[in-house]
């Protein structure tokens, strides 16, 4: 009688074991090229190239302080959040109103070519960016970034917000107009505050997108507006390559999002699922 | 009604300016420039050459083929693999365990990581003769692999971090998948005496598959579109052994100024993309109604 059960506890134990030895595997290979990355980010080129030295060397912040003091780091930087910071800002300006107007006046239209714009290959939009935006003599300044990352950012928002406001109880916003409030001070009283958990998830998805975005900026940015993914291959020559600046130069770019998603964990889950689970 | 009507139209003016203008513009835009021949010059306007740059690209570039095939290929073996390896991790991950909360975290990195980072950090794993996976063939007397060096094994490491990049995507959207399953089915199976194997088979994957559908649907779209790793990591190889339709596209853009020809291929691109799209979703209303 007692044989059984011990030996099937004996086993469900075992069997424990065995998911949390599977589970830090899977966690191992997610983690691990992180790991490398920040590591050979502290080690002098030398120390990189000698596989001996994979633990045994003596951290250097030299590669950081190249990456800012040689490679102007601070402005591409600053450039890649001003981008981010205006392309998600602007996008929620054209994006919320419009997400709301199709999710209570049906206007459907509007909601399928938005949701059209997000498959659509990003690169089919390049030449007549590049060409209108030098004929309008615009090319070094924030002017394309920003707009080319809103044609990512606007349609996001509108995919978050458009259910989002969908879900709202219509009721409230009746009982409003009948007490004689506008449909603008319905939209800005009413809706808007009840969005704002959806506001934020959109707005943080938007603001990421934009900073890691690459071939929109690698053809629409000059030298002064520059953002990081395209400044790093400054590491990169036809010679040889930069083990260590290169690795500094991705934690950089790459350690500001880590620390937004691992903060802001919750609304970020809730971004990259959305329109997934549904059916 | 008519405020509200004239209210609506206020609220998307905005959005919809910005739509034609950076959206709609340039697509009818490089549409009109496949018909033409033309290298961006200011001075000589492009020249009217019909569906040339088309049959150029069909008939006599055999680059375009193998970039289509590989645009294909990449996406055919990466996105399965991601469902695969996602579905695993999903049940694995699913049920609650100490650290759950920090493991799924730890999990959303490398799809928010920033891809260009992350294409320098593989650049380093993969490089043959100080990255640590051949180091770690040679202390197993294995021999070193060219990785990304070689015509054969490109593609091959490029889909590889791929999966790695998006494997907890799938695995994301199929917890959030899992949540929403109705208990009862499984504990009536489980008093039947169903073995684990019999309910992951006949209970979860069935009741899970419009959400395996969906999200293949989202990765693909994407995976056909995937750009930033590759230009990272081998430009499309100087063999062209990693040429996407993308990659090319670019190549053809930026660094030939071919811009009819480039233009057709990106029409053509966008086709394949939309069409891949509208069938993904035609399956998808199947599913939908064979499920409801």
């Amino acid at each position: 009688m007692t044989a059984l059960p011990a030996s099937r506890k004996r086993r469900a134990r075992l069997l424990n074991t065995v998911r949390y030895l599977a589970i830090l595997a899977v966690l191992m290979t997610f983690m691990l090229p992180f790991l490398w990355m920040a590591l050979n980010s502290f080690k002098t080129q030398i120390d990189i190239t000698n596989a001996k030295n994979i633990l045994h060397f003596t951290p250097t912040l030299g590669n950081y302080r190249n990456a800012f003091e040689q490679h102007n780091y601070l402005l591409y930087l600053v450039n890649t959040f001003v981008v981010a910071a205006a392309s998600t800002l602007l996008s929620l300006v054209l994006g919320l109103p419009a997400a709301y107007a199709i999710a209570r006046f049906r206007t459907t239209w509007l909601g399928v070519l938005l949701l059209t714009a997000r498959i659509v290959p990003g690169i089919i939009f390049m030449i007549p960016w590049y060409i209108v935006f030098s004929r309008l003599g615009l090319t070094d300044s924030y002017w394309p970034l920003i707009l080319s990352h809103m044609v990512v950012g606007l349609p996001f928002i509108a995919w978050i917000m458009i259910p989002f406001f969908e879900s709202l109880p219509v009721e409230l916003e009746e009982a409003a107009r009948i007490d004689g409030s506008s449909i603008f001070g319905v939209f800005f009283r009413i809706a808007l505050p009840l969005a704002v958990p959806g506001i934020i998830t959109a707005s943080i998805m938007a603001f990421i997108f934009s900073w890691n975005n690459f071939m929109f900026s690698l053809v629409l940015s000059g030298d002064h507006t520059r953002t990081l993914p395209v400044a790093i291959f400054n590491f990169i020559s036809y010679a040889s390559v930069d083990w260590g600046g290169l690795m500094a130069a991705a934690m950089i770019i790459t350690l500001p999002v880590l620390v937004i998603t691992l903060s802001v964990q919750r609304y970020v889950v809730a971004g990259l699922t959305a329109g997934a689970t549904k059916g | 009604m008519p405020t509200r009507r004239r209210a609506g139209t206020f609220f998307i003016m905005p959005a919809v300016v910005f739509v034609a203008a950076m959206v709609l513009f340039p697509i009818g835009y490089t549409a009109w420039l496949s018909l033409h021949e033309w290298s961006g010059s200011a001075v000589r306007s492009p020249r009217w050459v019909g569906i040339g740059n088309y049959t150029e690209l069909l008939t006599r570039d055999p680059r375009f083929g193998y970039a289509v095939l590989r645009t294909f290929f990449f996406t055919a073996i990466a996105v399965p693999l991601e469902i695969i390896l996602g579905l695993a991790i999903a049940l694995l991950i699913s049920e609650k365990f100490r650290g759950q909360h920090l493991a799924k975290a730890l999990i959303l990195l490398p799809m928010v990581a920033t891809p260009v980072a992350i294409g320098m950090a593989w650049l380093l794993i993969l490089e043959p003769n100080i990255g640590p996976l051949n180091t770690l063939l040679r202390s197993w007397h294995l021999p070193p692999q060219p990785f990304l060096g070689s015509g054969q094994q490109a593609l091959l490491c490029l889909i590889a971090v791929d999966v790695w990049q998006w494997t907890p995507m799938m695995a994301l959207i199929l917890v959030a998948g899992l949540a929403t399953l109705p208990g009862e089915p499984f504990e009536a199976a489980r008093v039947d005496g169903a073995g684990l194997w019999q309910r992951f088979y006949h209970l979860t994957l069935p009741l899970l598959m419009p959400t395996i559908i969906t999200a293949m649907l989202l990765r693909s779209i994407e995976a056909l579109k995937t750009f930033d790793i590759i230009y990272t990591m081998t430009r499309g190889g100087s063999d062209y052994s990693s040429e996407t339709m993308n990659i090319y596209g670019y190549v053809q853009s930026f660094e030939y100024f071919a811009l009819g020809k480039a233009s057709s291929l990106l029409t053509l691109f966008f086709a394949l993309v939309l069409g891949v799209s509208l069938i993904f979703i035609e399956v998808r209303k199947r599913w939908g109604m064979a499920v409801a």
